[in-house]
């Protein structure tokens, strides 16, 4: 009974790129929780809200490449919104009060995206506008859901293209916080914020980048995943997958956001085929996740990069 | 008049709406003065250099009587990042360093309201220059300092938003004497060299009041003496309270002493 190889790189090769998908939503919601300490329970919601945005664009006859920055424009606008009418008035009051102002904000957008567009079910082929915009001088139908063979492997080009995309933005993200002073402020508030404001960065102007940041993380995190689950109120549900990934990864850490959605992302598909078989249940891939994560959470408890909070005498 | 840099008229704070913390303060800094503001624990020093920075309001603070004046403007409609870019930067107590960052980004963040980079490069080694035990922890995240050494961080960071007026909160607190000095020295050397006033609060009063041109005592939320630094050390009554003097060596005259048998004050 040899091991196919070539079956397991491929189950390699797809977890790692959904890996990354998960990597960036969570990553939606370690920037919040980092820059204000609040679980943002609108998060999936906002995927919802930008997909949507963009879809209903785009069947009103607007072109993608108009579609898309409308859509962003329409994202920052909403963190500089829930900044001004949420974070501000809150800025003083428990994190209770403003975690349940996120479950308010996740139940206000649900219902103006019902009102605003509606509560069908859209199918979002992203895969057929990028067909026409950039044109494969080849075959003429580079994303389209079809394979690219590499290695007797097969591997779907959208995926492919989801995950460079998505591990684009990951990337730019690693950079901005890390290199740039707006980052650097950013990282201070999330370590101290009366400090921060004693040496005067901004928290409203802070908030609003990070909730608009959010936003536009939300649309390309909507649009990708929109290709395999359609944009309808299961979008939300991408969400869930972000859970366990923050679990591991820990609420407070970009990279710990990246690695914790690849060890999860290909850890499912994994336990699907090869644990699956052995129990003989069927679509463990649901709840695999969460098992993975308490298992993690067992050995490290702040998650795998979680801040340690340093203490000194 | 015009040497008033900050003035503070007979405020009083309430926390919450409800916690009277102090109940009317008046001070002033003049230009080019350390100031020192004493008293135990409890006394009102942190919520007085809070209300001129106005970072009450994250502690659910408001000052809810008086005004408080930056050379003759009411700062009262102003939030903290208009203070610090007018001039007032403060140092919290405890340090409140930015533990993750290192050393040198703690002291970029001090700059944060100045556009200038080039100048901010320039300020960071002047900042060097001054404390130069931390700029051989330049790399270091600061969380994994010493405490002397994080508040020397602290005093650069606020020198980095080159202030007219640092408030400086409990600079000994939980620091070796030998390097409470050095700090105290290196706040002189900058207001002499860089003309940056200091309102420091202290309940160490021996320091403060060697340091200080003029101190303030406060007392449950008021102002129970005032005076240049040296005659209030040669009071009798501060001695006995605020510098451990022995207790009935010059037992003499003392006006203010009753209030202070009230309540002793506690030593950190
Ligand atoms: N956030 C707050 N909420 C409610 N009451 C407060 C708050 N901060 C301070 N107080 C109260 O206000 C009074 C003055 O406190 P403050 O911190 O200004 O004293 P302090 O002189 O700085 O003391 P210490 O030497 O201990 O730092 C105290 O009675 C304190 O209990
Ligand atoms: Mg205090």
């Amino acid at each position: 009974m040899g091991f196919d190889w070539v079956f397991f790189t491929e189950l390699i090769v797809g977890g790692l790129m959904s890996g990354v998908m998960y990597s960036l939503v969570a990553i939606g919601f370690v920037l919040i929780y980092k820059s204000s300490g609040i679980f943002n329970f609108a998060q999936g919601t906002m995927l919802l809200f930008a997909a949507l945005t963009f879809v209903k664009l785009t069947e009103g006859g607007v072109n993608f490449w108009v579609a898309l920055p409308v859509s962003m424009g329409t994202m920052v606008v909403f963190g500089i919104l829930v900044e001004r009418f949420m974070m501000r008035p809150l800025a003083n009051q428990s994190l209770l009060s403003l975690f349940m102002a996120t479950v308010g904000l996740a139940i206000l957008i649900e219902g103006l995206a019902q009102y605003m567009w509606d509560s069908a079910i859209h199918g979002l082929q992203l895969a057929d506008f990028l067909d026409l915009a950039l044109l494969d001088p080849v075959n003429m139908t580079i994303f389209v859901v079809d394979y690219i063979e590499w290695l007797d492997i097969l591997i779907s080009k959208f995926d492919v293209f989801a995950t460079i995309v998505a591990g684009t933005m990951i990337l730019i993200l690693a950079v901005f916080f890390q290199k740039t002073r707006t980052g650097m402020s950013l990282r201070a508030v999330s370590d101290d914020h009366l400090a921060a404001m004693a040496v005067g960065i901004p928290l409203s102007r802070v908030w609003a980048l990070v909730w608009a940041v959010t936003g536009i993380i939300a649309l390309i995190a909507g649009l990708l995943w929109a290709e395999r689950v359609s944009v309808s109120f299961t979008l939300v549900e991408a969400v869930l997958k972000a859970l366990p990934v923050i679990l591991i990864g820990g609420l407070t850490s970009i990279p710990g956001a990246i690695v914790g959605g690849l060890i999860i992302g290909v850890g499912e598909k994994l336990g699907e085929i090869y644990l699956g078989d052995l129990i003989g249940v069927q679509g463990i891939e649901t709840w695999f996740s969460y098992f993975i994560a308490l298992v993690f959470l067992l050995f490290r408890p702040s998650g795998l990069f979680g801040l340690k909070t340093i203490e000194r005498v | 008049m015009t040497d008033v840099l900050l003035s503070i008229n007979n405020i009083e704070v309430t926390y919450a709406r409800v916690i009277l913390a102090l109940r009317g303060i008046s001070l002033q800094v003049k230009k080019g003065a350390i100031v020192s503001l004493l008293g135990a624990n409890g006394a009102g020093k942190t919520t007085t250099l809070k209300a001129c920075s106005n970072l009450l309001p994250a502690e659910r603070g408001e000052i809810s009587k008086g005004s408080i004046e930056l050379l003759g403007e009411d700062t009262a409609g102003m939030s903290a990042y208009d203070l610090v870019k007018s001039g007032v930067s403060q140092v919290l107590e405890g340090r409140h360093c930015f533990s993750h960052l290192t050393v040198e980004e703690n002291l970029m963040t001090g700059a944060f309201i100045h556009e200038d980079r080039a100048q901010a490069k320039k300020d960071l080694e002047l900042v060097y220059e001054y404390f130069p035990r931390i700029k051989v922890r330049r790399k270091s995240e600061a969380g994994f300092t010493s405490g002397g050494e994080q508040q020397m961080v602290a005093i650069g960071r606020a020198l980095m938003s080159r202030p007219k007026l640092i408030l400086l909160d409990e600079p000994s607190m939980g620091i070796a004497p030998q390097l409470v000095e050095e700090v105290f020295e290196i706040v002189q050397n900058l207001n002499k060299n860089e003309g940056v006033s200091f309102l420091v609060a202290e309940q160490n009063a021996r320091i403060a009041l060697k340091y200080a041109t003029e101190a303030y005592v406060v007392e449950n939320g008021r102002v129970m003496l005032r005076g240049p630094s040296e005659e209030l050390m040669g009071r009798a009554d501060v001695q006995e309270l605020y510098l451990g003097a022995g207790t009935d060596e010059g037992g003499e005259s003392f006006r203010d002493v009753k209030h202070y048998h009230r309540r002793r004050p506690s030593f950190a």
